[in-house]
């Protein structure tokens, strides 16, 4: 693939902005506004369980408004039943068929649950969503959830808030190599090297909340993170010169006077 | 309660035509009410419910603005300091005049970390409010357990605010009330304003839901979260406030007072001593719209977090399960002043967490600029949001 011609497209749909934006944690609406804004994201995902739709001036409203898409999540599910109904809410509540499934394992380290992920996620394509699992970074797992019919995986980095960037670079790599889906490295970025870090791993694109709502600086780390996507994604196209012991001059030696 | 029926308000009332109308009898549109009549001006206040009832009556009553201190908003906290250094005396004048007591308590504040992450936030608030030059004190854990015995043994770290206090704000309200009435202020708990009656960019009064109307050169909204619903008010005028629903617990010490001096702030709510043995733990942030379903999973949240850190709240008797909704803007500030757009027309809402810490000040802010003074900073001119109204 060239870098000229480089779309991301997640079940048929075609996305500009390789990154997705989380909604929580922004201090003001004004703020998450402006983040998204200068992020260039498409697609904003909300926690159905903390929002309400119909709300005027709230988060709905605010995401209409800058002309995103909402990708409903089901944060703060612990079993496959939960998530199930809360998918079903979610396609009620804003018409989309996509749903970001979380099943949540462990209050203190939110990682997922796996057996109930992949439960979950079989179900809701049975259902005819286009699911988008928040998983580990299991390899077997991502094929698994693949295989149910999921039409993309997203693997942690390290905990979601964490910030502790990319935990097991290996582990993403062997996702990316078998995926026949799109892998968007969800939870654990921290800034924009988290990120181009993860689009030179071969990652599709990147799903980033904390870093940049609890930041201090929203916006500016919004514009930093898409610089990172956007320098991450050019830099796997261009392809990486392999790693040396030893230096190699960048110059020939070739032509140079003989004194 | 029903509301009442224009005509009662109306044969109730001295006059059917007043300098200023008030829509909205939380602290903040009785403080502009108290203010107002202050200055001279005639004043009739209206809610559809009781005074006091709503966003006031659930609010915790910390006057915070070095705790809430928020990198991002430094105009908020500049508002927020001044009002805070007005509540002394605010509080001294309402008390003397009514003989009702506030329950404003100079008790400070402490903000505690319950492991590693929180404590590294911590250390991150603390230098952004050295930064700002507001005083914070960084206590060890024994510190702090030394002033404050019922923290658990498991804190990390405590930041001590010795200017953040706190007010009981049903009293205020109450007091509040007293002193406007007193003032010569006419207050109509239980009356529904329909809408705003605005000819040619210009107020002319308020209209009951019975036809009834009461004539006025000036209308102050103060209606908290339904600011932004109240019917007449063209849609470049309005100012989008949304409710933010927060629930929270009232619990009391059958053993009277002593668990707690201090307010206690943590990561996921606080708790607030009236110093009587009642307390209040809250509090949710949702966005919920006007939905106030107290639900398990919100208690579950204050009460898990609050015991980790104050395990003796277990012991408390639950008194009461209060859900309020916050005036929510696209800011956090308040939309307080004129309007530009409609003559006559006049803000004072959006005050979402900081409303009792701001009534002092926005009563006196409110009631100069009714008296024709332009005392306003811009970052609360109620139209910076025309483009997000449109």
């Amino acid at each position: 693939m060239t870098v000229a011609s480089d779309p991301f497209v997640i079940a048929g749909r075609e996305l500009a902005s390789r990154l997705i934006l989380g909604t929580g944690g922004f201090p003001r609406m004004e703020t998450l506004a402006e983040a998204i804004r200068v992020s260039g994201t498409e697609l904003v995902t909300v926690a159905m369980r903390r929002v309400d739709p119909r709300s005027p001036h709230s988060l709905a409203d605010v995401l209409r408004e800058c002309g995103v898409d909402v990708l409903p999540n089901t944060a703060g599910c612990f079993t496959a039943r939960d998530a199930v109904l809360t998918a079903g809410l979610a396609r009620e509540a804003f018409e989309t068929d996509w749903i970001k499934l979380e099943v949540i394992g462990d209050e203190r380290t939110l990682l997922p649950d796996a057996p109930e992920l992949l439960s979950a996620a079989e179900q809701l394509v049975a259902q005819g969503f286009t699911v988008l699992p928040y998983t580990t970074d299991d390899p077997v797992l991502a094929r698994r959830l693949e295989d149910v019919g999921c039409a993309a995986v997203m693997p942690l980095g390290s905990p979601i808030g964490s910030g502790m960037g990319i935990r097991n670079t290996y582990n993403i790599q062997l996702i990316v190599e078998r995926a026949g889906v799109p892998v968007i490295l969800d939870a654990g970025v921290g800034t924009a090297s988290d990120a181009a870090l993860a689009m030179e791993l071969g990652c599709d694109a990147v799903l980033c909340a904390s870093a940049i709502s609890r930041a201090q600086d929203p916006e500016a780390m919004a514009r930093a993170i898409r610089a990172g996507v956007e320098g991450g994604r050019l830099a796997r196209l261009a392809g990486r010169i392999p790693r040396r012991l030893h230096a190699e001059a960048s110059s020939s030696f070739e032509g140079l006077a003989e004194l | 309660m029903p509301a009442k029926r224009g005509a009662d308000v109306l044969s109730h009332t001295q006059h059917t035509s007043y300098d200023v109308v008030i829509v909205g009898g939380g602290a903040c549109g009785l403080a502009v009410a108290w203010r107002a009549r202050a200055r001279g001006l005639s004043v009739c206040l209206l809610d559809r419910g009781a005074l006091g009832a709503a966003t006031s009556a659930v609010a915790a009553g910390m006057l915070a603005p070095v705790s809430e201190a928020d990198a991002g908003e430094p105009a908020l906290v500049a508002l927020g300091l001044e009002s805070a250094r007005r509540w002394p005396a605010f509080a001294g004048e309402l008390e003397d005049v009514t003989g009702m007591p506030v329950g404003y308590r100079a008790c400070g504040t402490l903000v505690v970390a319950r492991d590693r992450d929180e404590a590294e936030a911590l250390e991150r608030e603390l230098a952004l409010r050295d930064r700002l030059g507001l005083e914070t004190r960084r206590l060890l854990p024994s510190e702090a357990r030394a002033v404050e015995p019922a923290l658990a043994p498991t804190l990390r770290l405590a930041l001590e605010v010795p200017s953040d206090h706190a007010v009981d704000p049903r009293a205020l309200c109450s007091a509040l009330a007293t002193a406007a009435e007193r003032a010569g202020a006419a207050l109509h708990p239980g009356v529904e304003v329909a809408r705003v009656i605005i000819a040619d960019a210009r107020v002319s009064g308020v209209e009951l839901p019975g036809g009834e109307r009461i004539a006025c050169a000036q209308v102050v909204v103060a209606a908290g979260p339904w600011s932004g619903a109240l019917e007449g008010i063209p849609t470049a005028a309005r100012v989008p406030v949304r409710p933010v629903k927060g629930q929270s617990l009232r619990l009391r010490d059958p053993s009277g007072p002593g668990l707690l001096e201090r307010v206690i702030r943590f990561e996921g709510g606080y708790l607030v001593p009236r110093g009587d043995g009642r307390y209040v733990l809250g509090a949710t942030v949702e966005e919920r719209g006007f939905d106030t379903a107290v639900t398990a999973l919100g208690l579950w949240e204050l009460l898990r977090d609050a015991q980790e850190l104050v395990p003796g709240v277990l012991e408390l008797e639950v008194e009461e399960l209060p859900v309020g909704l916050r005036p929510g803007t696209p800011d956090n500030a308040p939309a307080l002043g004129r309007s530009t757009v409609v003559e006559g027309l006049l803000w004072a809402t959006g005050h979402h967490r900081n409303g009792i810490l701001l009534a002092p000040l926005t009563g006196d802010l409110l009631a100069a600029e009714l008296t024709g003074e332009a005392v306003v900073a811009p970052a609360f001119a109620p139209d910076r949001f025309a483009a997000v109204v449109a």
